[in-house]
């Protein structure tokens, strides 16, 4: 069997690596009226390696570069809702940025880098190649952030958004540090071997720890580690926004499974406490703040951090079902999240961006599915039946009561209710005030195609979780159960 | 299942999808037929149900017509449907009141037709769904969802106000239900199951049942709604449109007292035994204090809708008095009160729909101009009032006469009912009905058409029906009824 075979749980990984380099050398042959051409070569790269990763899949758990990367059902999963979701993202990103000449070679080129970022993230196993991972993820959006050059907004937050970021890495980097002057490695499986055994040192591993989640909680964005979100998520052009918001939250949740829950599950009596703090801080800060915004962008950063504050609920029960609810919550998410934003790039025009609650008055009346669309997913945000949002909510809440969390369970019941306060408001502004002009909305054809799907998606899911809940128990059922 | 087809399935997915078709005529322009696929819909919606009726055993407690199948096995929750003597005659009346709502709304509502026919349609399917559920996440998913359209009807075709008013609508019911979830997410970690018939057999202690009882009350107390949360439904009902204050005092409110039957007393007897006292304090506040209340009011819908908390009062009066006369009362009471409030806000609708005030001092001398119609109004202004012979007195009597057998007090207190709601109904009706001509508006007032004549005539008959011959409901819910008093007597400590 020659090296090259033994690569294939890497294939993916390295057919984009090849691809992001075919696709920088074409974007610089080819003039810059056909970039289509190079942006349906990076839709094609995406599915090629969905493909790639149905087809190498295995069943059970496969380690690659002794031990600094496995590939496990969580991973394949999670690679290919990563692919959906970029190639949602370019999808609806595409005119928005066609007509705010954003829409360049460095833009695909970054998209790409950053999803490898991403898949390394997921498909880590070793402390190095996970920060690697963030590393390359965190790089790219700093400088798809930054692609703006004009605008002075989107240039501050780029620089919030590296300082912070660099911030965060610095924790996490001197965390992992503490891990393994504690225990001797860097490799996840063999940490939680020691810890288990014993023959760790103690106090060194919970400083360690508490240095890795205050960066989990810097690069998820929970309170009180969430003041570049707003900023960032307002300043960043929208696209680049829905980008941020979307796939790397799959991505932060492989993150905190491979780091707290492989390798640190034997202190978790020591990290379920700090996320708990972190959980209802995010929730509480997030819901109440997102009420006083008029700005979209920044109404839905303030409501990313309390989603962030539910996907730690689900973590911190420290349970399969807990896990697997945190997986299911993450993924609804990123979907809602998709949507929401993409509606915010189909109203916007050549100068406009639509990101004023106002915008949004008597769309009901403008575009009747548009609006129909955008009711479902608030409602979904909220957490309201028959969307998918409430299933998600309803599984974190189970593993969270399960693992004797009442106070918690109520605390996060009550700030869903005053989160629900400002999606609504969303839903009123469409459907009861009038529209303040009439303009006719202009329809994509393909981003409302994709709208469409991606709203009744939520339905949809929302009438029928079954599938998608059971596919996240047995992918956080492998990775934890089988070594 | 019966005929081959799942029934209840039929029941409520044939409503939702005429509302999805509604919805896909568009436009205003294609307006007349949404009205007919509407129309089409609720009395298809409304046939379908008569088998429930025709095909219900009469003799057994158990639930009938019962569908069963997995829905999400990660936590073991089935799409559970069944019906009892409880919730068989809700859905017939939910049905009912669809194609009324629908026939009311023809001419009236111009703007975004289809949206509003369908809004009707699709939560009567999700009412219906609520009453037959029989897997409390299957409940919970139906409850929530019917509060969407209703949100809409309010904040898109109501008053000046709707806006407040939908949103406070929607958040007080939501409080409540949110409670409620986390309550049944600890009945399924007690049992591992969601079915609402595993938990009436759960063996709980005393503490677990009065905070279950307690969560379950700010669910179901604010859909009733009892007397402290009750302050959303005067103001939902004043800016609702006419066919969305038919539904909700005709049926949405029923779907509180629904759950108080479903979940809260056979889940946890022994604190609502407990409990019994503040259950009936605040049913007595609420038919005396809320009675007064009534009286002051100046504004008709108003009035009707304090009228609504004072006889849904009655409702949970007789529920936790647990006798039969009480339980039957309540149940009868229930869909008394649902034609008859039902019909009032139609009345009401009329008068608004021509003169476009709601005031009483706006009117005065209706009669004179509006003879038919007056009429009917007379006819369900007395049946609000309790007069025998009219649907109302046959509940009411037997609540009194249950809440006499526990204690006298309670009786009287109820009784006074009858001197309070024939006062603030009989009286509004003097000021708007009689006397002289008040104004240009009434002196123009002209009769009400075809339309509107079928559906108060429709609803004078079952009214008088009711009233005189109220056998055919309470034969179907005494099986129900004393089965679940059976059990409340039981403790389940």
């Amino acid at each position: 069997m020659s090296y090259i075979s033994t690569l294939f749980p890497a294939y993916a990984e390295i057919f984009l690596l090849c691809m992001i380099g075919v696709i920088m050398i074409a974007d610089l042959m080819l003039p810059s009226q056909t970039r289509t051409v190079t942006y349906l070569l990076t839709q094609v790269t995406l599915l090629g390696c969905s493909l790639i990763t149905v087809a190498t899949h295995t069943n059970g758990v496969a380690h690659l570069f002794t031990g600094m990367f496995v590939d496990d059902l969580m991973s394949d999963v999670l690679k290919l809702l990563t692919y959906l979701s970029v190639s949602m993202m370019l999808v609806y990103s595409r005119s928005y940025l066609i007509v705010r000449g954003l829409f360049t070679g460095e833009f695909l080129s970054l998209t790409l880098t950053s999803t490898l970022g991403m898949m390394v993230m997921i498909s880590a196993s070793n402390f190095v190649t996970l920060y690697i991972g963030l590393e390359v993820l965190a790089l790219s959006l700093y400088a798809l952030v930054a692609l703006q050059r004009d605008s002075s907004v989107a240039t501050e937050s780029a620089m919030k958004y590296f300082i912070l970021g660099a911030m965060a890495s610095g924790f996490l980097l001197y965390g992992m540090s503490m891990i393994y002057g504690g225990t001797g490695s860097l490799d996840v499986q063999v940490i939680s071997q020691v810890i288990a055994n014993g023959q760790g040192n103690d106090m060194l591993l919970v400083f360690g720890l508490a240095f890795l989640v205050a960066g989990l909680a810097f690069k998820l964005g929970a309170v009180p580690f969430h003041m570049w979100v707003p900023d960032v998520y307002h300043g960043a052009p929208t696209a680049m926004t829905l980008f941020i918001g979307s796939a790397p939250k799959l991505a932060a949740f492989a993150f905190v499974m491979r780091i707290l829950v492989e390798s640190l599950q034997p202190l978790m009596i020591h990290w379920a406490g700090m996320l708990a703090v972190l959980a209802v801080l995010s929730m509480g800060v997030g819901n109440i703040t997102a009420i006083a915004q008029t700005n979209i962008k920044r109404m839905f950063a303030y409501s990313t951090i309390a989603h962030m504050g539910f996907l730690l609920l689900g973590v911190l029960s420290g349970s399969l079902d807990g896990y697997s609810s945190a997986m299911f919550y993450a993924v609804i998410y990123v979907l809602m999240t998709l949507g929401g934003f993409g509606m915010i790039m189909l109203l916007s025009r050549e100068g406009f961006e639509a990101d004023n609650l106002n915008d949004f008055k008597g769309l009901n009346q403008r575009s009747p599915w548009l609006a129909f669309m955008m009711l479902l997913l608030m409602f979904s945000m909220a957490g309201v039946p028959p969307t998918v949002g409430f299933y998600a909510k309803f599984s974190v809440l189970n593993a969270a009561l399960q693992a004797g969390h009442l106070s918690l369970v109520i605390a996060a019941v009550i700030f869903s209710l005053i989160g629900a306060f400002y999606y609504l408001r969303i839903v009123k502004l469409m459907y009861f005030d009038a529209p303040e002009s009439h303009e006719k909305v202009y329809m994509q054809p393909d981003s409302t195609l994709l709208i469409s799907i991606n709203g009744l998606a939520v339905l949809m899911l929302g009438i029928m979780p079954n599938t998608l809940m059971a596919i996240c128990a047995a992918s956080v059922q492998q990775s934890l159960l089988l070594p | 299942m019966i005929f081959g087809y799942p029934l209840l399935s039929v029941v409520i997915w044939l409503p939702i999808v005429f509302g999805v078709l509604v919805l896909a005529t568009g436009n205003d322009r294609n307006a007349p037929l949404a009205r007919i696929i509407a129309l089409v819909g609720a009395v298809l919606g409304f046939l379908v149900t008569l088998p429930l009726y025709t095909g219900f055993d009469r003799m057994t407690s158990a639930m009938q017509f019962v569908e069963m199948k997995n829905w999400i096995s990660q936590f073991n929750i089935h799409y559970h449907l069944g019906v009892d003597g409880i919730s068989m005659l809700l859905i017939l009346l939910n049905a009912f009141f669809t194609v009324i709502v629908v026939i009311a709304g023809w001419k009236v509502i111009e703007k975004r037709v289809a949206q509003y026919m369908a809004c009707f349609l699709i939560m009567s399917g999700l009412i219906n769904g609520v009453f037959a559920a029989l897997d409390a996440v299957l409940f919970y998913v139906f409850w929530e969802a019917m509060l969407i359209p209703m949100f809409l009807i309010i904040g898109v075709w109501g008053g000046p106000n709707r806006v407040y008013a939908a949103v406070k609508f929607f958040l007080y019911t939501l409080l409540g239900s949110l409670l409620m979830l986390v309550a049944l997410l600890y009945l399924y970690f007690q049992s591992g199951s969601f079915e609402i018939l595993d938990y009436h057999q759960l063996p709980l202690g005393m503490t677990a049942q009065i905070l279950i009882f307690i969560a379950f009350f700010m669910a179901f107390a604010v859909k009733v709604p009892m007397f402290p949360v009750h302050t959303w439904l005067p103001d939902a009902h004043v800016e609702a449109p006419t066919g969305g204050s038919v539904v909700l005092a005709a049926i949405m409110l029923k779907v509180g007292a629904y759950g108080f039957l479903r979940f809260s007393m056979p889940i946890a007897p022994d604190a609502s035994h407990e409990l019994a006292w503040l259950m009936i304090a605040l049913s007595l506040i609420a038919v005396v204090y809320i009675g007064l209340v009534a009286l002051t009011q100046s504004d008709m819908k108003k009035l009707v809708a304090y009228s609504s908390i004072s006889h849904m009062g009655f409702v949970t009066l007789g529920m936790f008095i647990f006798n039969a006369y009480g339980m039957e009362g309540a149940l009868l009471q229930m869909i008394s009160h649902g034609f008859v409030s039902g019909a009032l806000f139609l009345c009401i609708g009329v008068m608004y729909d021509r003169v476009h005030s709601r005031q009483i001092v706006d009117y005065g001398g209706v009669a004179n101009t509006m003879p038919i119609f007056a009429a009917f109004f007379m006819l369900f202004a007395m049946a609000n009032s309790g007069l025998p012979g009219t649907s109302g007195f046959v509940g009411e009597f037997m609540v009194i006469l249950g809440a006499v057998k526990v204690n006298f007090w309670y009786g009287f207190a109820a009784a006074t009912t009858l001197v309070f709601g024939a006062a603030y109904t009989l009286w509004m009706y003097k000021r708007v009905v009689f006397g002289a001509i008040a104004n240009d508006h009434v002196r123009h007032l002209h009769d009400i058409g075809a339309r509107e004549k079928l559906i108060m005539l429709v609803l004078a008959i079952t009214v008088l029906v009711m009233g005189l011959y109220p056998l055919p409901l309470s034969e179907i819910m005494h099986a129900s009824v004393n089965d679940l008093l059976v059990h409340m007597a039981r403790s389940k400590i």
